[in-house]
């Protein structure tokens, strides 16, 4: 991590940034945390007798009745609630995870249902670890973009699970954001361009029927997350012409709390720029809902005018960033459903015990 | 497991769509073909706002065949605000924290699976109000 600058390559100044034909942003989020929460000391006692450091102070834990599919119903329902908008005129719902609770049946099709959208729409389940939840979103903006559909609902979420005593169950956690996708004169937020990047990177996999993901170890960090992140927002801001000076916010994908700490120093954006967003202290990495959901803690507190940067990163590996301004409607809808520390504060501390029967790792 | 029941009642199970007596005015869950408030044909369909409070509830330690991995939880009797009586799970709560009048809102969770192959079965359960700041 200690040479790595990001600034390897030059970006061409033909940087391939996209934007859609006609102006699109966010009419509507939403998010969602479960109620439980299992603090990262209580996994040090079991498997290191206390001897090992959590890497944050506590993770959010699903209930027994709870899975991504209930989860994005839920986040889905703040983002239309938000928007006012009649679930009927939603032209696809999109379900961005790891986690989806069938390998074969999609959670797109229940949800869509669960809030009325159904049948007149595309549903579909959307899988690129991590970065499930922003490649819907990017899918949204070029389908609301095109005109070919009014709203898109485009939503990731995960219940993400760690090996037994592995580094990444002290970060697994639950939670993540749907955002409501329409056209630019209805948004709160307006979605000025983005860009993806992805490469093949071997740094982090779960195979088939696998319970739990394997990872490259060390590997994960500078050819994977550091890369694919700093050039997706280096491309991004080449092609608008902005600086880091110019967003009041950014949210970078949260594997933990150093990573997008790192990133944005990287970057050149500073400690508070990024501190509204950074959640993974609280609830842990929520996989493909993790910079979703840092967004949602951003337009919680954002203003009019505001710019905000989102990037995430999905391992294997790629990144989505996108730079959003605020709109004057996000002060009228914003009190319209519970805001991410609503659901944050909302809290029950569970012991590895409880844990361990929540998320199935007792065979009976 | 009745794979065709619940996927012919999806729609009240997942969002508590009802009916709106277009007679009488009352509002019906889950909903009939003839209002039992003044005997005339039901309808139309009305989605109830997913607010209420708990009018009785009890606590199952011995669950029935499909429900055994959730116990112990709470089931009760929830009066809707719009009036009618529905039969539904306590969900995010101590049972040591419920009261009777106390104020929930519906959220739809997994009711039960068949097996770990088996289908799964949403629908709504109702939880304490979430508290807003
Ligand atoms: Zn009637």
């Amino acid at each position: 991590m200690t040479n790595f600058t990001g600034n390897e390559k030059p970006i061409s100044p033909a940087a391939p940034v996209m934007r859609p034909a006609r102006g699109v942003g966010i009419a509507g989020y939403g998010a969602y945390v479960p109620r439980y929460r299992l603090p990262g000391k209580e996994i040090s006692r079991v498997w290191t007798e206390g001897n090992t450091p959590p890497t944050v102070a506590e993770k959010s834990v699903p209930g027994l009745d709870e899975d991504v599919i209930t989860m994005a119903v839920e986040a889905a329902r703040n983002a239309l609630d938000r928007a006012g908008t009649d679930p009927s005129g939603i032209g696809a719902v999109w379900v961005g995870s790891e986690s989806h609770p069938y390998a074969v049946k999609p959670s797109s099709s229940v949800v869509a249902e669960a809030i009325g959208a159904s049948p007149n729409l595309l549903a579909a389940d959307w899988e690129f670890a991590c970065k499930a939840g922003s490649e819907a979103m990017q899918a949204a903006v070029g389908m609301v973009g095109s005109g070919m559909i009014r709203y898109a609902l485009a939503i990731g979420m995960d219940t993400a699970q760690g090996r037994p005593g592995d580094a990444l169950e002290y970060t697994a956690g639950a939670g993540g954001g749907a955002f409501l996708i329409g056209p630019a004169e209805d948004a709160l937020a307006v979605i000025e361009a983005s860009y993806s990047y992805a490469t093949d990177t071997p740094d982090f996999w779960r195979r088939d029927h696998a319970q739990y993901p394997s990872h490259a170890q060390r590997f994960t960090g500078e050819p994977a997350y550091f890369k694919h992140v700093t050039r997706a927002a280096r491309t991004l801001l080449a092609g608008t012409g902005a600086s880091p000076a110019d967003f009041r916010y950014a949210v970078f994908h949260q594997p933990n709390p150093k990573f997008p700490q790192r990133a944005a120093e990287l970057l050149g954006f500073t400690r508070e720029q990024i501190q509204a967003g950074l959640l993974a202290p609280q609830i842990g990495n929520t996989y493909a809902g993790s910079a979703l959901i840092g967004l949602t803690a951003v337009l919680d507190q954002a203003a009019p005018g505001d710019r905000i940067l989102v990037v995430s990163f999905g391992s294997g590996a790629g990144s989505d960033a996108f730079q959003l301004t605020v709109t004057e409607k996000l002060l009228e809808r914003r009190p319209r459903a519970p805001r991410t520390a609503d659901y944050i504060s909302r809290r029950k501390e569970i012991d590895y015990g409880v844990y361990a029967r929540y998320r199935g790792k007792l065979k009976m | 497991m009745d794979i065709a029941r619940h996927w012919r009642l999806r729609r009240q199970r997942y969002a508590l769509v009802g009916e709106q007596c277009g007679h009488c005015r009352e509002y019906i869950f889950p909903p009939r073909d003839i209002c039992p408030h003044c005997g005339e044909e039901a309808g139309p369909v009305h989605a109830m706002c997913g607010r209420g409070e708990v009018y009785s509830f009890t606590v199952v330690h011995e669950p029935p065949t499909g429900y055994e991995t959730q116990a112990p939880y709470a089931v009760a009797l929830v009066k809707l605000a719009e009036g009618p009586l529905v039969t539904a799970q306590l969900t995010d709560v101590d049972a040591a924290d419920i009261k009777i009048g106390m104020p929930v809102e519906m959220v739809t969770r997994r009711l039960r699976t068949d097996g770990a192959e088996g289908v799964i079965q949403y629908g709504y359960k109702f939880r304490p109000h979430l508290a807003v700041s």
